[in-house]
């Protein structure tokens, strides 16, 4: 996916006077963050399954090589055929291949965000292999050639007419209007792709070392047809999705579709191991699982791994006021919200994305909601310091710390500075004692207003504290 | 880097090797990882006890939990005392919703008495075109009203999938309190992991579009639970 991060703070005025978006986002509001609540309420004892989940996440992590090795292992010894891709382009080669050895002429794929950090569908389309998207998010995406703009409801941001308007063209039927009739326009449009697609992609929630087994879920059930019709099945994923039991697994399902549709389980989970058996009529002759690196490593052993925790659910985002205001395409790649404004950063490096770890108000709503506790707010603070560490944050900011600290330093240049800008500023106040407009503070007094340092002269902190303690004594 | 048509996408095994080693041992850097430092044995018991997180108190009567949750997640439930009666409850249902008399189904359930029940049934894999497929299930979970099926020569996932209706015959027996009892099922009765493991809660959805909630986005449009009481001492 085209990096576009640099522009967030352009992006995000479009979206705030986008209507359509505008709506579409209070939705979302309503029905994820809603359905999260209720289904976390229904379950006398979240709090210790939450802990549970984090510290399996966690244990995990710590253990990382050998979880991956015992995987690989356990998923070879039933028939799958395991590759390591170092990034993007490794994991484009290597599917390129696969496509090129089975003579692949059509891949149908259920969603995957890994394969959207790859940019997978254009180096599949430049070898010749059609590429059909099949959840019904990413299809209508496709055919309207936009990126997704939410991990879990990838077209929140369209609005029903533009589907109408988008399938008359690119069906060339009747023009439907009805969700449901669109719905089964584009069911019998992809049922038709399902069964003639020579390959499978798929990504995967997890998987599964003890038997070496991938896991998706779906609702639509795209996830199953990719993973069964086909005769090849490309699975791609992070390194980091590895969980060590059928039982760990159980725990992370419990949480992850409650905090991410706020369903208490999504409608399919399927856990694939290995290609076809002897005897079997269905699923995949050819069984691959590509494991991606593409900058996670980065994250192990520093005081970034807490990241590497996170299972894709989208309840940060869902709860995030920035997200809730402005959406996902401002965020500009595959990650949205506050784990993107993390994880962008940090894979395609803190120089190209240096808004976003700044697009947050450090409000906490997204480390309360997070099913495995990752303290998203600390780790966009830690980001922020090493902007300003690496001297990537705004001149005017950089500069205004160094002459704040210098005078920090000084009590006495600091009492005359401060108590020459409360005179200044009491000054500034307008009949109402509030300052509508401020030299260098457009950006908060545009949206509010500012109060004016009280008493007619304007006093400092340190000279009203002097005042009370001679009152006192 | 793209691969180009005409051009020659080319990985010698050597590269292979060393993204999985690159990787593997950034991995281990990254860690601070030191060989004997107990890792593996410390992975391998904690795979082995197969430890149960803390979950959600599953007691009493998980046949009436089972039926509510798989309600609530918008399947439909039939009981009936015997398996002989399965075939008349799925024509009664077929006939309810006005749908083909005409199915496919599992092996095992090939010789009940569909015939004089007006259903032509077939015994194979359900095809893209097959309107109702009926099979029976591995077990089912109470906590959510799930359906666990596995695959395998007689037990074809796509006739859960690809048909418009799914009928499942399941039996009260089969239900356990929640996916943690059917792991251990799996590994008890079967021992080795089904090429796939399908959970099935419901028909088809999807609300991609303005979120609004639509049923058989690519599955069936509809999940028919016939609940067999036969053979369980608990009912």
């Amino acid at each position: 996916m085209q990096l576009t991060s640099h522009q967030f703070k352009t992006r995000s005025r479009e979206k705030l006077a986008d209507v359509n978006l505008q709506g579409a986002l209070k939705k979302l509001q309503g029905n994820f963050v809603k359905g999260r609540s209720d289904r976390v309420a229904e379950l006398e004892n979240f709090p210790a399954i939450r802990d549970a989940a984090a510290d399996i996440r966690a244990r995990t992590l710590a253990n990382l090589d050998v979880y991956l090795e015992e995987f690989e292992r356990n998923a070879t010894a039933r028939g799958a055929t395991v590759h390591w891709a170092e990034n993007a382009a490794e994991v484009n080669r290597i599917v390129c291949e696969l496509a090129a050895k089975y003579a692949v002429k059509k891949a149908v794929k259920s969603k995957s965000m890994v394969s959207e950090e790859c940019a997978l569908n254009d180096a599949l389309e430049a070898v010749g292999v059609e590429v059909v998207e099949t959840d019904l998010g990413e299809y209508i995406l496709q055919l309207a050639k936009e990126p997704p703009s939410h991990i879990v409801a990838p077209v929140v941001h369209k609005i029903k007419d533009e589907v109408s308007d988008l399938f008359a063209a690119k069906h060339g039927l009747p023009r439907k209007t009805g969700i449901p009739e669109l719905c089964k326009e584009a069911r019998d449009m992809l049922r038709g792709h399902f069964v003639s697609a020579d390959m499978g992609i798929s990504g995967a929630n997890f998987i599964v070392a003890e038997t070496g087994s991938t896991m998706i879920v779906t609702n639509e059930g795209n996830g199953r047809m990719v993973t069964t019709l086909p005769r090849v099945h490309v699975a791609i994923t992070g390194i980091e999705k590895v969980v060590p039991t059928l039982e760990d697994l159980s725990t992370l399902i419990r949480l992850l579709p409650r905090h991410a549709t706020g369903q208490t389980i999504s409608n399919y989970v399927s856990v694939t191991t290995g290609p076809q058996r002897d005897g079997d009529t269905d699923g995949p002759q050819h069984f691959h699982i590509i494991l991606l690196d593409g900058g996670r490593t980065k994250l192990l052993g520093g005081d970034m791994q807490d990241m590497l925790r996170c299972i894709r659910c989208g309840a940060c985002m869902n709860h995030c006021p920035v997200y809730q205001s402005v959406g996902g395409h401002a965020y500009g790649w595959v990650y949205p919200g506050p784990m993107g404004s993390i994880l962008t950063p940090m894979y395609v490096g803190l120089e190209n994305a240096r808004d976003l770890p700044n697009a947050s108000t450090l409000c906490n709503q997204c480390g309360v909601v997070c099913p495995v506790k990752i303290p998203l707010p600390d780790l966009m603070r830690k980001l922020r310091e090493r902007q300003f560490e690496q001297g990537l944050k705004p001149r005017r900011e950089t500069w205004g710390l160094a002459a704040w600290r210098w005078a920090a330093q000084r009590p006495r240049i600091y009492a005359t500075l401060t108590k020459t800008a409360a005179r200044v500023l009491a000054a500034m106040g307008s009949s109402d004692r509030l300052i509508h407009k401020l030299p260098f503070g457009g950006g908060w007094t545009s949206g509010r207003d500012m109060p004016a340092p009280t008493g007619l002269r304007g006093k400092t902190f340190r000279e009203l504290y002097q005042a009370r303690r001679t009152v006192k004594s | 880097m793209r691969c180009r048509p005409g051009s020659i996408c080319r990985r010698s095994g050597s590269s292979r090797v060393s993204a999985r080693e690159a990787i593997l041992g950034r991995i281990r850097t990254s860690l601070r990882r030191a060989d004997g430092d107990g890792a593996a044995e410390r992975v391998r018991a904690h795979i082995d006890a197969h430890a149960v997180s803390p979950r959600p108190h599953i007691t009493g009567d998980l046949i009436a939990q089972f039926r509510d949750n798989a309600v609530r997640l918008l399947s439909t439930i039939a009981e009936v005392p015997h398996v002989r009666d399965v075939p008349a409850t799925a024509a009664a249902y077929l006939r309810a919703y006005n749908l083909p008399m005409r199915a496919v189904c599992w092996k095992a359930l090939r010789l009940l008495d569909w015939v004089n029940n007006g259903i032509l049934m077939e015994e194979r894999p359900a095809r893209a075109t097959d309107m109702v497929g009926v099979t029976e299930v591995f077990c089912a979970i109470a906590e959510t009203g799930t359906l666990m099926t596995l695959s395998g020569e007689h037990t074809p996932p796509v006739s859960s999938l690809l048909p418009e209706t799914h009928i499942a015959v399941l039996r009260t027996s089969q239900i356990v309190p929640s996916m943690e009892e059917a792991w251990q099922r799996l590994r008890y009765t079967v021992g080795e992991m089904p090429r796939a493991v399908n959970f099935i809660s419901g028909p088809s959805r999807t609300a991609d579009i303005e979120q609004t909630l639509t049923l058989g986005a690519h599955g069936p449009y509809r999940v028919h639970i016939i609940l067999v009481s036969e053979g369980d001492s608990r009912v």
